[in-house]
This record gives structure tokens, C-alpha cells and sequence, in this order.
């Protein structure tokens, strides 16, 4: 069987769940050989290897970290023409989107963004129009380029044998003319990341700007924290938090809408949820047309109510 | 100064959107406006504009339908200086290769018109159809330019730019030096509205469309046919069926939640 090329995405030799998604969804294609582009860091590789990466390139990224997105599709390339991969996959993130976008220029390939699942033979399922359509759709020509959104699929920890080689790729100096100057690594909020939760718990206009309530239960069910655009606008959260066309997009088990009206840009960013919950004061917001569940009332005595009872139920 | 946004149409994100038979966007039968994420670009270059001075020129470049116009027509109102739609039935159906080739090859006539590349190509985050934020950074490979993408915050000094980027696990600055390729998000602020002097200014604006033959570009290269991917299938979602709505009185709203979350195994 083929490689599929999986593009790790690590911070600080941490390697992030999204991209053991990645490996699991790998197998259904070919043989999942991760790149990671970064040191020889045992952390990283070890754990490629506990979620069944069969083989792991190291691409030493000392030339390349300094740079913005182009240098990696330049090595990306490099490797597609050495190993002919059945696909390469990678996180639908940013950087993850403007790697595909550059490499299937450069490979003459087909690209999906997004996808939702993959199944046999490469076809993806997507997500489209606030989650209102399901797409199918299949790469027709070159090496399938596809970006995966995170919580598509479970990560399997069944080892593969984790073969480590060094690839040296060669960085031109056309790909290295936007420079990354300074980078702040995101403050940790103690809970789990938006877009990798399997609950999260949000914030709209009808908070008010308090948003204890919304953070007392998110900590009771340990659920990430989200806030509508509504609520970033107002300054009372950072754009970090934002859930929605322009924020993060996440499909979590358990999705808790609070003083959220529910606009279109916002359902964008969760509609997909398996379990969809909303807290609103105004009866006719739209958010009730998506909920399976919903308490027409005011935030700031149902939600403290509600904690102390999961609390109490927890023991 | 020169600068280039490219603008896309989209059908209303608030209205009904649906497909045709052949499984691509229906462009026509929905009501479609300038893509809400592309108002930031034109606001941004706008404001570099008024920085710069009176000599920088602001061009709104748009593939697309006949109707295609209005989305070029507001970035006129709104205070851009030059209007280009790329209007071919055979770009009909393109995916991202397809339509980053045709917005290149056009910047490319621009240029030569200009006789230099444009110093800025400016684009929205994302289009709020297709949502892929891949065609900047296509722009980006297919020019040879340096990419700035995903812009919070822009600085310019000369030739010299810095963005803010709030990447997926750091806050980055980017810099380069023009000519560039630059993505703005909806941080950089809000965009200004068409004031009535500058829908009256609009009229009298060049606006031109461009054909494919125009370009130079061989019809066989785009459209559905030369899509590197394609559809098989799209399906509405089924609605979600209504959930149960509970009014709290005195406390009955968390019970009730309680439970709810508590029979679904959430706590």
C-alpha cells in the first residue's frame, strides 16, 4: 500500500490531537507516514508511533521556522515526489490550509478544505453553507491534498512501527520572503482547546460581559469556553475564543449556548454539534430552532443553579 | 502606491442557499452581494490609501457572472478607484486552481498596464460560500510573492509591511517587503458604508470586464471540467428536529438542564 503523507502539527514537542485524527483517517487510504518539521524529538516521535504512524520524516525546520507557510510546501513537494503518497492530510488550520494551497499548485493536484470524514477510496465527506448542506466530493487529479477539521474522527492508539528518517529538503530563497518576526505562543487557559473539546460552553450579548456563569459550568463539565462575535466585538473576550465563520469552527459532543441569539455567522461556527443546548432570555431568538434542548430564562440564575447541581451530582 | 483587492460574489449568506443539478453553487438564481469578508479588504485598502496620498490607486478585480458587477460596483461606492470583472461562461464551475489562475493571470494584465506589479494584492480571509481561505496564499505561489495572510493588524512604513496574525496556537508578526499578497480578517475593523457621494462618484468610475481571451488563459485550463476535484454528491442536511423547550420559573430551568445533560451522560 501507499504512504499518506500526515503533516504534524506540534507545539513545543507537543503533538496536537487533531493530528492523530489525522493518523487514524490516514489508515483508510495507505500506510500513514507522519512529517514533522522540527528537531529529533523523542516526545514527538514516540507518540506519531503510539497512534500508528508506520514511518516518521523529520525535516530539520532550522531554516525553514523562521519563515511563513511557504518553506514547508517547498519540502512538502520534495517529499510528495520522493515517496508518490496515495494523499497527504493536514489540519484544516491557517497554516495547515495555506501549506495545501501552495503544495497543490506545486504537485498539479486536486485540494479539499475542510472535510469532515474520509472515507475508502478518498472521498470526503464536507460540511457546507453554516453546516446546512453535506458535500461529497473526490480529488480527480494528482495526489489528493486534504485539510481535515479537528473532532472528524477518533485517534487509535495502535503503534505502527514508527520508522524514523531524516529528509533534507532544500529551501529556496523565493520561499523565504515572509518572515515570522515574533511570536507569542497563546496564553494556556487551564481548559481544553476550543476547537478539540468534546464540550464547550459559550457566551453571547446576554452575558452582559460577566462571563463567571458560562466559566462555572464550562469548569463543572470540563468544557472549553466560547464566546459569540457579539461578545469578542464588546471586548469582553479575546478573538481567540470566538466561535464562528471569522473565529473557530467546532463540532463538539455537547455544544451550550448562553445569551446567544444564534445569527447565521455564529451557527456557522457549531451548528454541526451532536448535541446542541441554548440558555436565552427572548423566547424567539433563532438559536431554539437548532437546539435539542433549551431553558428560556436568564443566564445569570440558571447556569450558577445548574452548576451547583452537576457539582452536587458529581460528589 | 497600487493596489489590487480581489472581491468575490457570493449568494446572500441570509438567504436560501442551495446548489444546481451539476452540484456547483447556484450563482444566479439567489440573490448575491460582495462576500461580507471581502468589505475588510476594501476598507484596509482604502485606508492605506488614505495614508499613502492621493496617487495610490485602488483596483477591485472580480471573477464572476454577468451579476457579478454589483460586488465590483460597491467596492466602487465604497471608495475604490477602478473596477475589473472577469466574466467568462467557461470559468463557470472553477475550483481554487482554476479560479487562483484566472485572478493571476488578470493581476498579471493589470501589470503590464501599470508597467510594475501592483505593491499590494489584497483578499478577505475567507469568501463566505466556500469558506476555504486557500486562494491569497495560491496567489502568493502563482505570482511569486511573498504572502502576509490573515492580517489583525496591518503596519506600513515605505515599502516595508508587518501584520498581526493570530495563528492557531501563537500570535505571529509577519513581515515583508512589496510587492505582496495580503489576507485582512474582520479585526482590522469595521468597513465603511457607501456614503451617497460616493455612489454617485461610482457611476462615472472605469469599470471594465475582461474575457477570458483577454487574459490570454486557455479555456480548457478552468472551469468544471479541469476541476482538480469533484463533487459527487450534495445533500440538504435533514432539519434537526425540534428539541424540548422548557420557560424557567423559580429555578425549573437548571433542574431541568440538570437532567437533560445528566440523561445524555454529560456529567
Amino acid at each position: 500500500m501507499s504512504e499518506v503523507l500526515v503533516v504534524v502539527d506540534a507545539v513545543d514537542g507537543a503533538v496536537r490531537k487533531p493530528t492523530l485524527e489525522l493518523l487514524a483517517l490516514a489508515k483508510k487510504l495507505g500506510t500513514p507516514s507522519a512529517v514533522y518539521f522540527g528537531g529529533n524529538d523523542a516526545a514527538v516521535t514516540d507518540k506519531l508511533k503510539a497512534f500508528g504512524a508506520e514511518k516518521i520524516y523529520v525535516v530539520d525546520d532550522a531554516e525553514i521556522k523562521g519563515y511563513l507557510v511557504a518553506p514547508k510546501a517547498e519540502a512538502l513537494q520534495q517529499l510528495v515526489e520522493k515517496t508518490s503518497p496515495a494523499a497527504v492530510l493536514l489540519v484544516s488550520g491557517y497554516e495547515g490550509k495555506e501549506i495545501a494551497g501552495r503544495l497543490a499548485i506545486k504537485t498539479g493536484s486536486g485540494i479539499i478544505t475542510d472535510a469532515v470524514d474520509i472515507e475508502d477510496g478518498g472521498v470526503t465527506r464536507q460540511s457546507v453553507f453554516a453546516g446546512n448542506y453535506t458535500v461529497k466530493s473526490k480529488v480527480t487529479k494528482g495526489t489528493p491534498i486534504i485539510t481535515v477539521k479537528p473532532n472528524s474522527a477518533a485517534p487509535e492508539e495502535t503503534a505502527g512501527a514508527g520508522e524514523v528518517e531524516a529528509f533534507a529538503a532544500t529551501i529556496s530563497d523565493s520561499a523565504k520572503k515572509a518572515q515570522i518576526v515574533a511570536a507569542q505562543p497563546r496564553k494556556s487557559t487551564g481548559r481544553p482547546e476550543l476547537t478539540e473539546a468534546a464540550i464547550v460552553v459559550s457566551g453571547g450579548r446576554g452575558t452582559g460581559g460577566n462571563f463567571d456563569p458560562i466559566e462555572g459550568l464550562a469548569d463543572a463539565l470540563g468544557a472549553a469556553v466560547g464566546a459569540s462575535r457579539a461578545a469578542v466585538d464588546s471586548g469582553w473576550k479575546p478573538h481567540s475564543f470566538q466561535v464562528g465563520q471569522t473565529g473557530k469552527v467546532v463540532s463538539p459532543q455537547l455544544y451550550v449556548a448562553n445569551g446567544i441569539s444564534g445569527a447565521i455567522q455564529h451557527r456557522a461556527g457549531m451548528q454541526t454539534s451532536k448535541t446542541i443546548v441554548a440558555v436565552n432570555k427572548d423566547e424567539e431568538a433563532p438559536i431554539f430552532e437548532l437546539v435539542d434542548f433549551g431553558v428560556v430564562g436568564d443566564l445569570h440564575s440558571v447556569l450558577p443553579a445548574a452548576t451547583e447541581q452537576i457539582e452536587k451530582r458529581k460528589g | 502606491m497600487n493596489i489590487v483587492v480581489c472581491v468575490k460574489y457570493v449568494p446572500d449568506a441570509t438567504a436560501d442557499r442551495q446548489f444546481e443539478s451539476d452540484n456547483t453553487v447556484d450563482r444566479v438564481g439567489v440573490d448575491g452581494l460582495l462576500s461580507e469578508l471581502d468589505e475588510y479588504a476594501v476598507e484596509q485598502a482604502l485606508q492605506l490609501k488614505e495614508k499613502a496620498g492621493d496617487d495610490t490607486e485602488v483596483t477591485a478585480l472580480c471573477i464572476g457572472p454577468e451579476k457579478a458587477v454589483d460586488a465590483v460596483r460597491k467596492a466602487l461606492q465604497m471608495g475604490a478607484d477602478k473596477g475589473i470583472l472577469v466574466s467568462d461562461e467557461a470559468i463557470a464551475g472553477s475550483d481554487y486552481l482554476g479560479t487562483s489562475l484566472v485572478l493571476a493571470e488578470a493581476i498579471k494584465k493589470i501589470s503590464q498596464e501599470i508597467g510594475q506589479s501592483p505593491d499590494l494584492v489584497m483578499c478577505g480571509m475567507a469568501s463566505t460560500d466556500a469558506s476555504g481561505s486557500v486562494v491569497p496564499a495560491m496567489l502568493a505561489e502563482r505570482l511569486d510573492l511573498p504572502q502576509v495572510t490573515f492580517a489583525s493588524v496591518i503596519e506600513t512604513q515605505g515599502d516595508q509591511v508587518r501584520i498581526k496574525r493570530d495563528g492557531d496556537t501563537a500570535t505571529e508578526v509577519i513581515g515583508a517587503t512589496m510587492p505582496l499578497v495580503m489576507s485582512v480578517t474582520d479585526q482590522t475593523g469595521e468597513a465603511r458604508y457607501p456614503s451617497f457621494k460616493g455612489i454617485m462618484a461610482a457611476k462615472k468610475k472605469p469599470l471594465e470586464t475582461w474575457s477570458l481571451s483577454d487574459l490570454g488563459v486557455d479555456a480548457e485550463l478552468v472551469g468544471l471540467n479541469a476541476s482538480w476535484s469533484a463533487v459527487e454528491e450534495t445533500a440538504a442536511r435533514p432539519p434537526r428536529t425540534a428539541g424540548e423547550i422548557v420557560t424557567d420559573e423559580d429555578g425549573s430551568g437548571a433542574t431541568a438542564l440538570t437532567e437533560f445533560l445528566a440523561s445524555k451522560k454529560f456529567i
